[in-house]
């Protein structure tokens, strides 16, 4: 019924309820009816090997088991601290899951309420109670730099495919970036050129619908 | 008493299957994960949706499902004598029936302890407020990005003069012999909301729901329209 060519290759944005086809795997965003495949969120329809997704054009971040994300710490216990990462759901980070050495009553000396730290989501259960974890390459508490907080929705988007459109800016503006999948991004380096990065992420996030995004933001990057 | 239909037409004009004009749109607000305005003929209305988020407090949280929770309320000025503000046993009932319309399209089973808000603010009443606000209401959940089976379009129908007439004004609101709202899921066709205050026989009724579900399906195109306008950017 359809095919896509690399010519015409457009963006079709659908709508919840909205029909996608018959017969086909069904992907994220969609839901089906027996053999009817339907749209559940509006988004963008993406058909490959007749498997079909809705990229969400929208929405809040539902956190997924091993995604980096950047969260702010909003409560501690003896054992265990809260961590708010842009979702429905708080996540928890246990003293064991530090990279430190903590003793039982003192998380408070190591991370307290305000500080931002990368994590990793570790686990989901069935009631959406997340944890995350620290124990990963690069994980860390951040200090100094800068946090921009952008659509969930669009942050494949600022990545790029295999990371191209982020390496573009890292490479132009020589700022280190951290791109968060709850939409939270750090960005640490010089004020002039952090200030360049935040401005080629808020293009993306504008003109994430069209098309060939990743030359237009390298322009951009080269007149500064 | 005054006569509401003149040579088989209404007394705006409009003819008995007529709606009146229409404008929808969609993402108005800024600081609302989701929104919709609406504007139906004399009716103003605003939704804004917030969420999923996490359900405060604790014990309203449903471990197996998001629960969708609903405010309709009318602005002091929207009526012509000032409506005493707060919540009323009409908006109340009005709350209650779009939460659970809403309920039966989100699915909900994805987001289990929390909820989803949607805010209704009646901004100008000229009757039919409830299909204006729950057509807001489905566009700004569907612009939150929030997963759902379908759209809901509401029309209302009603008898005036003895005649059936489609999406009842203030006048005859008020002086016609029933007025029935009805809510549907434009794919499926089913009926989510239906509610009648008046007297109709079962011919009648059924010539009603006919002429509503037609509305209803004009509505939901307009729905899409709304949508498509602020995401494809034309």
């Amino acid at each position: 019924m359809i095919i896509m060519n690399n010519k015409n290759k457009k963006r079709e944005v659908v709508l919840p309820g909205e029909f996608l086809g018959e017969n086909l795997e069904t992907g994220t965003g969609v839901y089906n009816e027996g053999k009817q495949v339907y749209a559940s969120v509006l988004g963008i329809k993406s058909l490959r090997a007749n498997m079909v997704n809705v990229i969400p054009l929208s929405g809040r971040y539902i956190p997924k088991i091993h995604d980096c994300v950047i969260g702010t710490i909003i409560e501690f216990g003896p054992s265990s601290w809260l961590v708010d990462i842009n979702s429905p759901y708080p996540a928890l980070l246990h003293i064991t899951e530090s990279p430190w050495r903590v003793d039982f009553g003192d998380a408070a000396k190591f991370l307290n309420i305000g500080d931002v730290v990368l994590v990793k989501v570790s686990s989901v259960d069935e009631i959406k109670r997340v944890q995350v974890t620290m124990k990963d390459i690069g994980l860390r508490k951040i200090t100094g730099g800068q946090l921009i907080e952008i659509a969930p929705s669009k942050i494949p988007r600022v990545i790029g495919k295999g990371g191209s459109m982020i390496s573009l800016i890292k490479r132009s503006t020589e700022c280190r970036i951290f791109v968060g999948q709850n939409g939270r991004i750090w960005l640490d380096g010089d004020p002039g050129s952090v200030s360049t990065a935040v401005t080629a992420i808020k293009k993306i996030e504008k003109e994430a619908h069209t098309l060939g995004l990743t030359d237009a933001i390298g322009k951009y990057l080269e007149g500064k | 008493m005054e006569q509401l239909i003149k040579d088989g037409r209404r007394k705006d004009g409009r003819k008995f299957d007529e709606l009146r004009p229409i404008k929808i749109e969609a993402g108005v607000l800024k600081r609302a994960d989701g929104s919709a305005y609406v504007e139906w003929g004399g009716n103003k209305a605003l939704a804004a949706v917030y969420g999923p988020r996490e359900a405060q407090p604790r014990h309203i949280q449903n471990p197996t499902k998001a629960i969708v929770q609903c405010r309709y309320n009318m602005a002091a000025f929207s009526v012509s004598d000032r409506k005493r503000q707060g919540p009323d046993r009409r908006s109340v009932e009005i709350s209650k029936i779009t939460s659970e319309a809403l309920d039966h399209v989100v699915f909900t089973e994805q987001f289990p302890r929390a909820t989803i808000d949607v805010y209704m603010e009646v901004l100008q009443a000229d009757a039919g407020t409830r299909c204006t606000c729950l057509t807001a209401a489905s566009v700004a959940l569907a612009d939150a990005g929030i997963p759902m089976k379908d759209f809901v379009s509401a029309c209302a129908v009603g008898k005036v003069d003895g005649q059936i007439v489609l999406d009842l004004g203030k006048e005859e609101d008020n002086l016609g012999e029933a007025d029935m709202p009805i809510a549907i899921m434009p794919r499926t066709k089913e009926i989510l909301l239906l509610q009648m205050d008046g007297h109709l026989t079962m011919d009648e009724f059924n010539k009603a729901l006919d002429m509503g579900m037609n509305a209803c399906m004009k509505i939901y195109e307009m729905q899409k329209e709304a949508l498509k306008k602020k995401y494809t950017g034309d």
